[in-house]
């Protein structure tokens, strides 16, 4: 007799894990996002550069191979790293990478009547960006931000690759020690199309919220 | 550790022939995903709610769930249900089938942005439906697609390592027991680093190409 309850309850321990990086790899994706896509609009040539080059280098290489890199390479030239960090590292960087190129997009498509009254005000760059072309544009990004997150989601699962125990990990134990593979697999992905749902559900409700009283069509 | 440029003429070859299944699960699965994209796209159209619908509520899990899962699933229950398949062969149909979801809304966008009014125009001139289709909607529909296709193509070359997991011999696979045998990672990780930058970089100036050539007049 297979004690189902007892294994549904390691797959959803395993949930948990996939949603805390899930979570930390948005947190990190965001930060780069912004910093890489407002890097590449910077007046200085140097940091445009170097915001390309992590775009390209990023978006060039496959994250898996990426995963690999931070887990296998950084300890080895000095850098200690856990799985779970480099998880993170790996996934915040590659997604961030992809959403920096939907910062650029969306922040180059607020008309420039906005950028020139915001120059007669006299505000200051940053000012500029912060309460004037961020708000508008950040509602533009939402509808890819959320495809963007459910890629993150989907990348999650090759974390078990380097013997992290999220859900994919734990439905491959629970294969392994039932010899049933069909329960496993079929209850983790379709927690996985849950949480995608959830995703993309909040997203479409938070873009209806922020372009409440904003003239920019999404 | 120091970079030993010994070590790296000796794992070339085994890596080279990684490089041959890569290239070649990423040529396969796009080809199906192609062909399946077309299906789901023209079921998607379908009059009929039975088949439109679960078709969408199909490409949406396929959409929403992560290939890896989609893999294993393939290659542990196919054996179960007497379908015994190579591994390279489950790796293709994986990607095939998942990508076919991406595909398939490709498909469905170039058709929507040809204008109701060529299929007005082409009743007038009394084609046929399937002559509507062959001389006046697929060679305005297909053109502004092959940037986006190229795209996908880049991306499912770009998550190929996961056939690793499924024991496909492909270049991070050939990577990963080179380096377990020899255990030096740094040499065989990077280069496999190198040689997805050293195929996507042109794919990426390529498709950049294709999406000016191929852009419509009025934002050429």
């Amino acid at each position: 007799m297979i004690d189902w309850p007892g294994y549904i309850g390691l797959i959803l321990k395993g949930a948990i894990l996939t949603l805390q990086l899930t979570s930390a790899g948005i947190a990190l994706a965001l930060v780069m996002a912004f910093v890489a896509g407002l890097a590449r609009l910077s007046p200085s040539a140097s940091v445009r550069w170097l915001a390309t080059i992590y775009i390209e280098f990023f978006r060039g290489t496959s994250v898996f191979v990426q995963l690999f890199w931070a887990y296998f390479v950084l300890p080895l030239i000095g850098v200690p790293i856990s799985p779970f960090q480099a998880g993170v590292l790996a996934l915040g960087l590659n997604v961030g990478a992809y959403g920096a190129e939907v910062v650029r997009g969306a922040v180059q498509a607020v008309p420039r009547e906005q950028h020139e009254a915001c120059t007669a005000l006299n505000l200051t760059r940053w000012q500029s960006l912060r309460h004037v072309i961020v708000p508008q544009a950040f509602v533009v990004m939402l509808p890819t931000f959320g495809n963007n997150a459910i890629e993150l989601l989907k990348g999650t699962a090759i974390v078990s690759l380097i013997s992290l125990s999220d859900m994919t990990f734990q439905a491959q134990v629970v294969r392994a020690q039932t010899g049933n593979t069909a329960i496993p697999f079929l209850t983790i992905l379709i927690l996985y199309y849950l949480i995608s749902l959830v995703i993309s559900q909040s997203t479409r409700r938070l873009e209806r919220r922020l372009s409440a009283g904003l003239d920019v069509k999404t | 550790m120091e970079w030993d440029w010994d070590f790296v003429w000796e794992i070339l070859p085994t890596l080279a022939k990684g490089v041959i299944i890569t290239i070649q699960a990423t040529l396969l699965g796009s080809v199906l995903a192609m062909v399946l994209g077309l299906f789901t796209a023209l079921a998607r159209r379908s009059p009929s709610k039975w088949i439109s619908a679960p078709m969408f509520v199909f490409n949406d899990f396929i959409r929403g769930t992560p290939l890896l899962v989609q893999l294993y699933f393939l290659f542990f229950i196919l054996p179960d249900l007497g379908i015994l398949l190579s591994p390279l062969a489950a790796g293709v149909i994986g990607l095939g089938i998942h990508y076919s979801a991406y595909i398939s809304e490709v498909y469905g966008a170039g058709i929507d942005n040809v204008s109701k009014g060529q299929w007005e125009a082409s009743k007038a001139v009394n084609l046929t439906v399937p002559q509507t289709w062959r001389h006046v909607i697929l060679p305005q529909a297909i053109p502004p697609m092959i940037p986006a296709l190229a795209n996908y193509f880049v991306a499912m070359f770009k998550e190929t390592p996961l056939l690793a997991a499924i024991t496909v011999i492909e270049l991070m696979n050939a990577a990963r027991s080179v380096a377990n045998e020899s255990y030096r990672y740094l040499e065989p990780m990077t280069l496999v680093g190198v040689f997805f930058l050293l195929v996507s970089i042109p794919c990426v100036l390529m498709l950049r190409h294709l999406e000016k050539r191929f852009a419509p007049n009025d934002q050429r």
